[in-house]
C-alpha cells in the first residue's frame, strides 16, 4: 500500500508491501530493509537495516505523535487513492471549526477568508516544540473565517479558523 | 506493633506506605475521595472508605471523617504522608484524643516547628545557626530600616507563618524597602491570616541543603545525612540529591549535630527534616524544620541502606532506633526526578488526563515510587505529581547515566510530562559539575531551549516516516480506541480512516 506521511512540515512517499513475514518499504522511491513487530498496542519495535528501535505513537488533540527516542513528530498519513473517492455525509454539513491540536504559535496562514478549499488542503500551519503541524480543511468548503493571524500564540482547543 | 494502619493521603505517597505496611505485615487502609476511586493507593490496599468530594477540605484535610474511618475500621495508628494534614499540629492533637497514635511528631513539637519565628527564638537558645536578621516579627517600618542597615543589603522580608514563596520580598536598596514590607505584610496576611513578618540577610545564589533526623521516643535523635535540593522552580523542588556535591564528612556532621540539636530542642519524634540555606562560602544557616517524612526521602534511603517509613512506624509504636549515629554510613549517590503531570511547551501548567500508553523504567539502580498505571485518568484536583524516579551508583557520576538511561525507557503517553526537562537538566554542564544553587533551574530555563542536541539526523525523521506508516498498517484498531474525545461529529483521522479500510481490504 501507499501512503503520503507528512511530518515535520515535509511530506514523504511511502510504499509498504507485505510479502510474507518480510516487508518491501520505498521511501520516496529508495528501497529501505524494514523488519516490524508491533510490540503492543502504540509500540513498535522496528529493524531498519541491523538497527533497532523503539517507537511510540499517542494521540495529542486530534493528531498522532511519533516518538523515535525522545524526539516527537508530529505525523499525519494519508491514502492518497482514498481521498480521492471519500465520500463524507455526515462530515459535509454546516460550518466547522479548525481547532489547535496543542500550545503554540501560529506560523503561517495558507487560506484567507473567503477561499474555497479542498478537503484536507492545509488552511493554518502551528508551530510546538520546533515542530511544525499544517490543520487541515476536514471538508471541501469555503474558509468562512480565519480567526488566527500569523505570529499569534495558541492554547490547546483555540478555534483557528471556521470553514463552511 | 500496630496490627492496621490508616494512610491520610493519597497518590505514590500513600501507595509507598502501603507497600511498607504489607512489608511489616500491618493492613492498610485507605481513605479517598470521589475522583480518587480508580487511584492505585485503593486498589493496593487491605480496605478503602471513601471520604467525601474531590476538594480536599471535603476530604484528604477534613480531621472528622478521617478519624471516623479510623474509628470503623479499627486502625491504631495513621501515617499521614506529606502535604494534607501531615504538619497539622490539630490532627495530631485529634488523633492522640481518639486513641489513635499519630505516626509524626507530638503537636507540640509541631506547634514548636509552626511559625517560623518562634521556632527561631527556641533554635538560637540551642546554639543553631541563622542568617542574620530578626527573630520575631518586625513592629514597624523604622524598626525595619534600622535592621536592614545592620545587616546590609540584599535583605529578604519574610512571612512568619509563610511557606511556599508567599508573604516574601527581596529588597535591594532602602528605598524599596517600605512598599516591599506593606506587599509583604498583606500577602502574608491574605495567604496565612498572618500578618508578621520578619527580616533576614538574602543569600545571594544559595544552595538548598537539608538534614534528615530520627528521634524515637527514648531520647535518641541521630541524623542521616544530608540530601541536596537546591534545583528548584517557583521554590519547588524539582530535583533532589544525596549526598550533596559539595557536603565532606566534617560539613556532615557539623550540619548533623546541629540538626539533631534543632530536633532536641524542640522536642522532636519521628522522622523529620531540618533545611539549611549554605552560602558561597559552604556557611549553613537553619531555614526551617518540616516535621514530616519528605518527598524526597528515598534518596536518603538508598544511600544509608535505611527504611524511613519502617522506622517511622517502628518509632511510632514505641520502639528505640535499631542504630546508633556511629553505625550510620553513607554508601553511593542517589538523584531523584520528581515526575509531574504539566507540559513543558506551555510554562509547565499542570496536564491532568488519561494515560494511553505508560512505559516504564527498570533495572540496575532505578527505584520508581509511582502513583499512576496506565489507563488511569489523572485527576485535576490535586498536585501533580506522578512518580518519583531515582537513580542510584557508586558514584554521581553512575547515577547520573544510570537515571539518564531510565528517562530514555520511561514514556508517559496521553497525558504531558516533565520528563524531557530532566534529561536536559542531566546533561547540563553545571548540573554535572555539581555546581547549583537555587537560581540554577531559571537560568537553564532561560537558555535557548536545546530540545534536540545536535539537531535531527535524516535518519531519526526516516524512522519517523517509516513507524508512522507502519503503525497506519499493523495498529489501526487503536487509532479510534483511545481519543481524546473525538466523538460523533468530528472526522475520523485520515490515519485511521486508512488503516481502517487497510483492515476491510
Amino acid at each position: 500500500m501507499t501512503y503520503e506521511v507528512a511530518i515535520d512540515g515535509k511530506t514523504y512517499r511511502l510504499e509498504l508491501n507485505r510479502v510474507e513475514n518480510q516487508w518491501t518499504c520505498l521511501l520516496d522511491g529508495h528501497a529501505i530493509e524494514v523488519d516490524a513487530v508491533l510490540a503492543r498496542p502504540e509500540v513498535l519495535s522496528l529493524r531498519i537495516g541491523n538497527h533497532a528501535y523503539e517507537v511510540k505513537r499517542e494521540k495529542v488533540g486530534n493528531d498522532w505523535h511519533v516518538w523515535v527516542g525522545s524526539a516527537r513528530f508530529a505525523a499525519e498519513v494519508r491514502d492518497p487513492r482514498s481521498l480521492r473517492g471519500r465520500t463524507r455525509v455526515a462530515d459535509d454539513k454546516g460550518p466547522r471549526k479548525l481547532t489547535a491540536p496543542m500550545p503554540g504559535k501560529i506560523v503561517r496562514v495558507l487560506a484567507t477568508q473567503g477561499a474555497t478549499v479542498e478537503a484536507g488542503a492545509g488552511v493554518v500551519v502551528v508551530e510546538a516544540m520546533k515542530m511544525q503541524n499544517e490543520i487541515k480543511s476536514p471538508k471541501k468548503g469555503t474558509i468562512q473565517k480565519i480567526l488566527v493571524s500569523e505570529g499569534a500564540a495558541v492554547n490547546a482547543g483555540d478555534v483557528l479558523a471556521i470553514v463552511e | 506493633m500496630f496490627k492496621k494502619i490508616l494512610i491520610a493521603n493519597r497518590g505514590e505517597i500513600a501507595v509507598r506506605v502501603i507497600r511498607a505496611c504489607h512489608e511489616m505485615g500491618i493492613a492498610a487502609v485507605a481513605v479517598y475521595s470521589d475522583v480518587d476511586r480508580a487511584s492505585l493507593h485503593v486498589r493496593k490496599a487491605d480496605e478503602a472508605y471513601p471520604i467525601g468530594a474531590a476538594a480536599a477540605t471535603e476530604s484528604y484535610l477534613n480531621i472528622a471523617k478521617i478519624l471516623d474511618v479510623a474509628a470503623r475500621s479499627g486502625a491504631d495508628a495513621i501515617h499521614p504522608g506529606y502535604g494534607f494534614l501531615s504538619e497539622n499540629a490539630k490532627f495530631a492533637r485529634a488523633c492522640a484524643d481518639a486513641g489513635v497514635k499519630f505516626i509524626g511528631p507530638t503537636a507540640a513539637a509541631m506547634d514548636a516547628m509552626g511559625s517560623k519565628t518562634r521556632a527561631r527564638q527556641a533554635m538560637e537558645r540551642a546554639g543553631v545557626p541563622f542568617v542574620p536578621g530578626t527573630s520575631r516579627g518586625l513592629d514597624s517600618y523604622e524598626q525595619a530600616e534600622q535592621v536592614a542597615e545592620r545587616i546590609g543589603y540584599p535583605v529578604m522580608l519574610k512571612a512568619a507563618a509563610g511557606g511556599g514563596g508567599k508573604g516574601m520580598r527581596l529588597v535591594h536598596k532602602p528605598q524599596d524597602l517600605q512598599s516591599a514590607l506593606e506587599g509583604a505584610r498583606s500577602e502574608a496576611e491574605r495567604s496565612f491570616g498572618d500578618s508578621e513578618v520578619y527580616i533576614e540577610k538574602a543569600i545571594v545564589n544559595p544552595r538548598h541543603i537539608e538534614m534528615q533526623v530520627l528521634a524515637d521516643e527514648h531520647g535518641n535523635t541521630v541524623y542521616l545525612g544530608e540530601r541536596e535540593c537546591s534545583i528548584q522552580r517557583r521554590h519547588q523542588k524539582v530535583v533532589e540529591e544525596a549526598p550533596s556535591p559539595i557536603v565532606d564528612v566534617e560539613m556532615r556532621r557539623r550540619m548533623g549535630e546541629v540538626a539533631v540539636r534543632v530536633a532536641q530542642a524542640a522536642g522532636y519524634t519521628n522522622a523529620g527534616t531540618v533545611e539549611f540555606l549554605v552560602d558561597q562560602e559552604k556557611n549553613f544557616y537553619f531555614l526551617e524544620m518540616n516535621t514530616r517524612l519528605q518527598v524526597e526521602h528515598p534518596v536518603t534511603e538508598l544511600i544509608t541502606g535505611l527504611d524511613l517509613v519502617h522506622l517511622q512506624i517502628r518509632i511510632a509504636a514505641g520502639e528505640k532506633l535499631p542504630f546508633e549515629q556511629g553505625e550510620v554510613s553513607i554508601r553511593g549517590h542517589a538523584i531523584e526526578c520528581r515526575i509531574y503531570a504539566e507540559d513543558p511547551d506551555n510554562n509547565y501548567f499542570p496536564s491532568p488526563g488519561k494515560i494511553t500508553l505508560l512505559l516504564a523504567p527498570s533495572g540496575p539502580g532505578i527505584r520508581r515510587d509511582s502513583g499512576m498505571y496506565e489507563g488511569w485518568t489523572v485527576p485535576m484536583d490535586y498536585d501533580p505529581l506522578l512518580a518519583k524516579l531515582i537513580g542510584y551508583g557508586t558514584d554521581r557520576e553512575q547515577a547520573i547515566s544510570r537515571l539518564t538511561r531510565a528517562l530514555n525507557e520511561y514514556f508517559v503517553g496521553g497525558i504531558k510530562t516533565n520528563i524531557s526537562l530532566f534529561r536536559r537538566i542531566l546533561r547540563n554542564a553545571d548540573f554535572r559539575a555539581g555546581k547549583l544553587d537555587t537560581g540554577f533551574l531559571d537560568r537553564m530555563l532561560k537558555q535557548h531551549a536545546d530540545q534536540r542536541p545536535g539537531g535531527i539526523d535524516s535518519i531519526t525523521v526516516e524512522v519517523a516516516v517509516i513507524a508512522a506508516g507502519m503503525f497506519a498498517v499493523l495498529d489501526p484498531a487503536t487509532a479510534s480506541s483511545n481519543g481524546s474525545g473525538a466523538t460523533k461529529a468530528k472526522p475520523a483521522s485520515n490515519w485511521k480512516a486508512a488503516g481502517h479500510r487497510e483492515g476491510l481490504r
